[in-house]
């Protein structure tokens, strides 16, 4: 039976935006003033519907002059994305800096260690061809594995599975542009005493959909609570702009579009987030089923996969981990055993 | 050495860094008992194919058939 995804979305993750911002503002502030002690916000701006959300935040907490905004494209960014990135600022009235990362991205090895793997998988790819990865199984009730799509200069596309070395080399290649961004966004963070604001939603936060020591490490992150589609109501609710409002989520770090669900989820965000609430809520799987228009086994899969991710996903939360208890303000989760 | 053996020892060895025996009864299952991950499982699927020649198709990546030393064995017997 075919449902309609937006009532569902609307019925069981609408939010009362003002309220929802107010109490998120006093969180930032609060955290600004009694735990953090810095004076301001940076924030990366991506151009996508998170960091839009995140500054926004920001602003509406500390105001427009405490708020340092990065825009930090690479040579397989989208330009739209830069566009919306410099639309947000402007409409925010923050200051911003725009900083190619590139030319750093290029002599530490990113794109060469990227095309080595790349080519062990199509050893004709080079020069004018474009790249992304796909993720297919879980949903499926199988193991997640990885696919290399690539596009020749004709515009032609195929699919190939990757090797797992190939697969991970990608990965860590990939993986420096969100470790330089987060160099970045320290350095002008040191500079400024500010603290940064890490951009992740509910969804990313929960499924592990981040960059150790790049885009997941923050001093906070002000909308891991909320879900994707309710990010989308606040931009909605907070009169942010209409095409920052209607981008579409991917996850723009390899050269051919490559949405959000192609790559990590295995379903289209609204899906993902019903999935997830439905989950968290402690929802049988048959409630799933009935709510996505989905068979019972796939429901399960479906929680399953959600499962899968959270359990290998969860060192990347982690701190360093010492052997025995270190005296002195260093929290206790961090200690082995 | 028995493909019994030579599949214990990979497992033993590569991910519970240790060759006591014991640590791991052949109907263990992996995601279960934390032993491995879904990364780690995407690395017995490369090792199996390496070391025993066969292709994993993608229909064939499901628990049923990777989860377990058993589950691995009986796997293996229906790709001969």
């Amino acid at each position: 039976m075919a449902i309609e995804i937006d009532q569902v979305v609307k019925e069981l993750l609408s939010v009362d935006g003002d309220k929802t911002v107010e109490k998120a503002c006093e969180g930032i502030r609060d955290l600004l003033r009694n735990k953090l002690n810095r004076r301001g916000l940076v924030v990366a701006i991506s151009g996508g519907i998170d960091s839009s959300v995140s500054a926004t935040l920001a602003v509406k907490a500390v105001g427009p002059k405490r708020v340092f905004g990065l825009l930090l494209p690479e040579q397989d960014s989208s330009s739209n994305s830069l566009i919306r990135g410099k639309m947000l600022a402007e409409h925010l009235g923050i200051e911003y800096l725009v900083h190619d990362i590139a030319p750093t991205l290029e002599p530490i090895g990113c794109y060469k260690w990227r095309d080595e793997a790349i080519k062990n998988t199509v050893p004709e790819y080079g020069d004018g061809w474009k790249n992304k990865i796909t993720i297919t199984g879980g949903t499926e009730g199988q193991v997640n594995h990885f696919n290399l799509v690539v596009e020749d200069p004709n515009g032609k596309q195929f699919s190939k599975r990757l090797a797992l070395k190939d697969y991970l080399q990608i990965v860590a290649a990939t993986n420096y542009k969100q470790r330089i961004r987060k160099t970045i966004e320290y350095f002008h963070a040191d500079r400024l005493n500010y603290a940064v604001v890490g951009t992740p939603n509910r969804m990313e936060y929960d499924q592990g959909f981040f960059v150790k020591n790049g885009d997941g490490s923050a001093d906070l992150k002000p909308i891991a609570h909320l879900y994707k589609t309710q990010v989308y109501q606040l931009a909605r609710d907070m009169g942010l702009p209409d095409e920052i409002c209607s981008a579409i989520p991917t996850t723009d770090t390899y050269s051919l579009s490559q949405g959000q669900d192609e790559f990590y989820y295995a379903l289209p965000y609204k899906e993902m987030d019903v999935a997830l609430w439905c989950l968290n809520q402690g929802k049988p799987a048959s409630f799933l089923a009935e709510t996505l228009g989905v068979t019972e086994e796939k429901a399960g899969f479906i929680y399953k996969d959600i499962e899968s991710k959270r359990k290998t996903t969860a060192m990347l939360h982690w701190q360093a981990i010492t052997l025995e208890k270190v005296d002195g303000p260093i929290s206790s989760h961090n200690v082995w055993g | 050495m028995s493909t019994e053996v030579k599949l214990r020892s990979y497992i033993l060895e590569s991910y519970l860094f240790s060759d006591d025996q014991s640590l791991l009864d052949n109907a263990d299952s992996f995601m279960e008992k934390g032993i491995l991950d879904s990364t780690g499982i995407m690395e017995v699927i490369f090792y199996l194919e390496d070391e025993f020649g066969i292709q994993v198709e993608d229909e064939e990546m499901v628990p049923e058939n990777l989860d377990s030393i058993n589950n691995i064995l009986a796997f293996l017997d229906s790709k001969k």
